[in-house]
C-alpha cells in the first residue's frame, strides 16, 4: 500500500512540475528562450492568492482567478518590457535579462511581503466546520491504509484538464495554429500574415496564467510561502521540460510526471538527502541516450 | 614603444589586461590603510570571482558552450583545497606555500571532476549541454552537503550520508555534512588572490593564443567546418572544459580559505548564474571585460548599501537595463549617436 501512496504523491508532485514545465516549454518552443523568471511568476501567483484569501477574505475560487489574472498580466508586461526589445539579440543576452527579471521579482516580493514565511491556507477540504461537521483534507481508503489528500486529487485532475485543453487549443484554434507556425519558422510565419509579436505575447500570457495555477497547487501541497518558493520547483520543472524534450507539450507533461515520481520514489526508497542528485542523475542518463529528450524532435543538421 | 606597435591587436589587449590588473593591485596595496573594512574583506572574494569569470569565459566565450554549473567546480576546489590545507598543516607550517599547494590540489580535483563530467556533457549541444552542467552542479552540491571527512593520526576518513568517520582521539572533522566546513584557517590573502588572477590570465591567454586555442575557437565558430579539416572536436572541447574547471577549482580554494566556515549550498545554481552574469556583461571572449564586470558587480551590492533594502532590487534593474542598453538595436543606435558626436568633437580638437 505504501508503494501506491508514494506513486500517487509522486504523480501529484509531477503534475505540478508538468504545469510549470508547460510554461517553459511553450516559451522555448515559440520564442526560443529560456525564461528563468518563470519560477518566480509561480511565487507571485501564490502570494496573490494567499493575500486575496487570507487578508481580504475572498473565496478561494476568486483568489485563484485573481492570481491567474495578475500573473497573466505580469507575464505579458515582462515580455513587453524586458524580452521584446531583445528579439534580435543573442540568446545569452536574453537569458541574462531573464535572470535579471527573476532577481527583480524575488526582491520585489521580499520588499512587498517580507521574508517571513506565510502559511498557505488549506483550500481543499470537505465538510463545514461551522455546521459542526468534521473537516477532512484527505480521502481514506481501505481502512485508512491508503490516504489521498484532496489537494492531490485536485492537482492531478487540474493537470489533466490543462493538458487536454492546451492540446486542443494548439491543434484546433487559429491562435494555436499561429503558435505552431511561429515555432517552426518565425520569418515565414510573419510572411504568411501571422502577428508574431502577438503570438509570443499570447504564449507568455498562457504560460504565466498556468504558473499561477501551479503556484496555488504547489503551496496547497507544501504550504510554506517565501519569496524564493518558486526557484527550486522552477529549476526542477525546467529539468522536466528538457527531460521530455523541450518545445514539446506532451513531452513537458511526461517529463514532469516522471520527474515527480522519480523524486518521490528516490526520497522514499533510496535516500532523503540524495533525492535531488538522483533526479538529476536520471536526467543526465536520459539525455545521453536520447539527446533531445524523451519526446523531442531530433533536428537534422544541414551542412 | 616600437615593440608594442609591432604587436597584434590581441597581444596589445592582453598586455593591457595584465597591466591594468597589476595597476589595480598596486593602487589597492597603497590605499590599503584607507579602505573600509567591508571593502577590505571583499578583496579576496573579488579575486576568486575574477578567476571564476575568466575561467567560465573560456568555456562560454572561447569554446562557445553555455555552462550553468561552474560553481560546482568551485565547490570541488573549495572542499578538496581545505581538506588538503588541513592535512598539510603540520607538514608545511609556512602558510603561503600551504595555500599554493592546496590550490593545486583543489585545481587537480576540479580538473578530474571536469574531465569526468566532460565525457558525457561534451557530447551534447546547446541548451541540453547547459541543463546537464546545471544538473552536475546540483549533484556536486548534494554530495558535498552529505559528505563527512575527518582527519586523525591514521589519516583521512570519509563517509557519505552519515558520520561514520569514527575518528581516533585528537581527530578533527573537516567536512561535517550539512554543517559544511568549520574552523578553516584563513590563509587566503589579497596578494595570493592577485597571483592567482595573474596565473589564470597567463594560462588562458596562452591557451587562446596557441594552436590548441585556435582549434577551440574554430570549433566555436563552425563545428562542422572544423571537423571537416581534421580537428579532433572532443579533444579540444575537453582541453578548454578541463582547464576552465581546474581554474575554477583554484578559485574555490582561494575563496574558501578566506572564511572560517563554508557550506556546500554556497556554491549553488545562483552562484553559477552570478558568474555567468559577469561573463556576459563583460563580453563573451573578452577577459578584461570579465575582470571588470566581476569586480564591479561584486562591489555593487556593497556600494548600493545606501539603498538599504532596495539594493538587490536596484541591482536587478541595473542588470536588465544594461542588457537592454547593450543589445537593443534602437537603444544602441541612440547611444552610438552620442559616441559619434563625442568622437567627432575629439577629432576636431586633435585637428586644431
Amino acid at each position: 500500500m505504501s508503494f501506491l501512496n508514494f506513486l500517487i504523491s509522486g504523480i501529484s508532485l509531477g503534475s505540478i512540475y508538468a504545469i510549470i514545465a508547460l510554461g517553459y516549454t511553450m516559451v522555448y518552443g515559440i520564442a526560443k528562450m529560456l525564461n528563468f523568471a518563470h519560477g518566480d511568476v509561480i511565487m507571485v501567483g501564490a502570494y496573490i492568492c494567499f493575500f486575496a484569501v487570507s487578508s481580504y477574505g475572498l473565496p478561494p475560487v476568486v483568489g485563484i482567478l485573481g492570481a491567474v489574472v495578475v500573473c497573466t498580466i505580469l507575464g505579458m508586461a515582462v515580455e513587453r518590457l524586458a524580452y521584446k526589445p531583445l528579439r534580435q539579440a543573442p540568446s545569452l543576452a536574453v537569458l541574462i535579462t531573464a535572470i535579471g527579471v527573476s532577481y527583480f521579482l524575488q526582491n520585489s516580493a521580499l520588499l512587498l511581503w517580507s521574508s517571513n514565511p506565510k502559511m498557505f491556507p488549506a483550500f481543499f477540504t470537505l465538510g463545514n466546520a461551522e455546521a459542526g461537521e468534521e473537516v477532512t483534507n484527505s480521502l481514506r481508503l481501505f481502512d485508512g491504509q491508503l490516504t489521498i489528500s484532496y489537494v492531490t486529487i485536485v492537482t492531478i485532475i487540474t493537470c489533466l484538464v490543462i493538458m487536454i485543453g492546451l492540446m486542443a487549443f494548439i491543434s484546433q484554434t487559429k491562435m494555436g495554429k499561429a503558435m505552431r507556425a511561429c515555432s517552426e519558422d518565425k520569418g515565414a510565419a510573419q510572411l504568411m500574415g501571422i502577428n508574431v509579436d502577438g503570438t509570443i505575447s499570447m504564449t507568455f500570457a498562457i504560460g504565466s496564467g498556468l504558473a499561477a495555477i501551479a503556484g496555488v497547487l504547489l503551496c496547497s501541497a507544501y504550504p510554506t510561502l517565501v519569496p524564493t518558493t518558486g526557484s527550486m520547483p522552477g529549476i526542477k520543472a525546467f529539468t522536466a521540460a528538457v527531460f521530455g524534450g523541450i518545445g514539446s507539450i506532451p513531452g513537458a507533461f511526461l517529463g514532469g510526471l516522471l520527474l515527480g515520481v522519480i523524486e518521490t520514489f528516490a526520497k522514499a526508497y533510496i535516500s532523503m538527502q540524495l533525492s535531488d542528485a538522483i533526479v538529476f542523475g536520471v536526467l543526465i542518463v536520459v539525455l545521453l541516450v536520447k539527446p533531445a529528450g524523451l519526446l523531442g524532435k531530433q533536428m537534422r543538421e544541414k551542412v | 614603444m616600437a615593440y608594442f606597435k609591432k604587436l597584434g591587436k590581441t597581444a596589445r589587449r592582453n598586455y593591457l589586461t595584465y597591466g591594468l590588473v597589476i595597476l589595480a593591485f598596486v593602487i589597492l596595496q597603497v590605499m590599503m590603510g584607507s579602505l573600509s573594512s567591508s571593502l577590505k574583506g571583499m578583496l579576496v572574494p573579488i579575486c576568486a570571482y575574477v578567476v571564476m569569470a575568466v575561467s567560465l569565459n573560456l568555456t562560454v566565450g572561447i569554446l562557445g558552450e553555455l555552462s550553468l554549473g561552474h560553481a560546482g567546480f568551485m565547490s570541488v576546489g573549495a572542499f578538496m583545497g581545505v581538506v588538503a590545507a588541513a592535512s598539510l598543516q603540520e607538514i608545511i607550517p609556512f602558510a603561503p606555500v600551504r595555500l599554493a599547494i592546496s590550490m593545486v590540489v583543489g585545481a587537480a580535483f576540479a580538473a578530474v571532476a571536469g574531465f569526468l563530467i566532460g565525457i558525457p556533457v561534451l557530447r551534447l549541444k546547446g541548451d541540453y549541454l547547459a541543463i546537464v552542467t546545471l544538473a552536475f552542479g546540483e549533484i556536486i552540491k548534494t554530495i558535498f552537503t552529505n559528505l563527512y571527512v575527518g582527519l586523525d593520526g591514521s589519516g583521512l576518513h570519509m563517509s557519505l550520508l552519515e558520520d561514520k568517520t569514527d575518528l581516533a582521539e585528537g581527530g578533527k572533522l573537516i567536512i561535517a555534512g550539512p554543517m559544511g566546513m568549520g574552523g578553516i584557517q584563513k590563509i587566503s590573502t589579497f596578494s595570493a588572490g592577485f597571483v592567482l588572477v595573474m596565473v589564470t590570465l597567463l594560462i588562458v591567454f596562452n591557451l587562446v593564443k596557441s594552436r590548441d586555442g585556435r582549434a577551440i575557437m574554430a570549433i566555436r565558430d563552425n563545428r562542422i567546418a572544423a571537423e571537416s579539416i581534421g580537428i579532433n572536436i572532443t579533444k579540444y572541447k575537453m582541453i578548454a572544459f578541463v582547464t576552465s574547471a581546474a581554474l575554477a577549482g583554484a578559485a574555490g580554494t582561494l575563496f574558501a580559505m578566506n572564511y572560517s566556515t563554508i557550506v556546500a549550498t554556497k556554491f549553488d545554481f545562483n552562484t553559477s548564474i552570478l558568474v555567468l552574469v559577469f561573463v556576459v556583461l563583460g563580453g563573451l571572449g573578452n577577459m578584461l571585460g570579465s575582470i571588470i564586470a566581476a569586480a564591479v558587480l561584486t562591489i555593487l551590492p556593497e556600494a548600493l548599501r545606501q539603498f538599504a533594502d532596495y539594493r538587490m532590487l536596484v541591482y536587478a534593474i541595473v542588470l536588465i537595463l544594461v542588457m537592454l542598453a547593450t543589445n537593443n538595436p534602437t537603444l544602441r543606435a541612440y547611444l552610438d549617436r552620442f559616441k559619434n558626436k563625442f568622437r567627432r568633437r575629439n577629432s576636431k580638437k586633435e585637428a586644431v
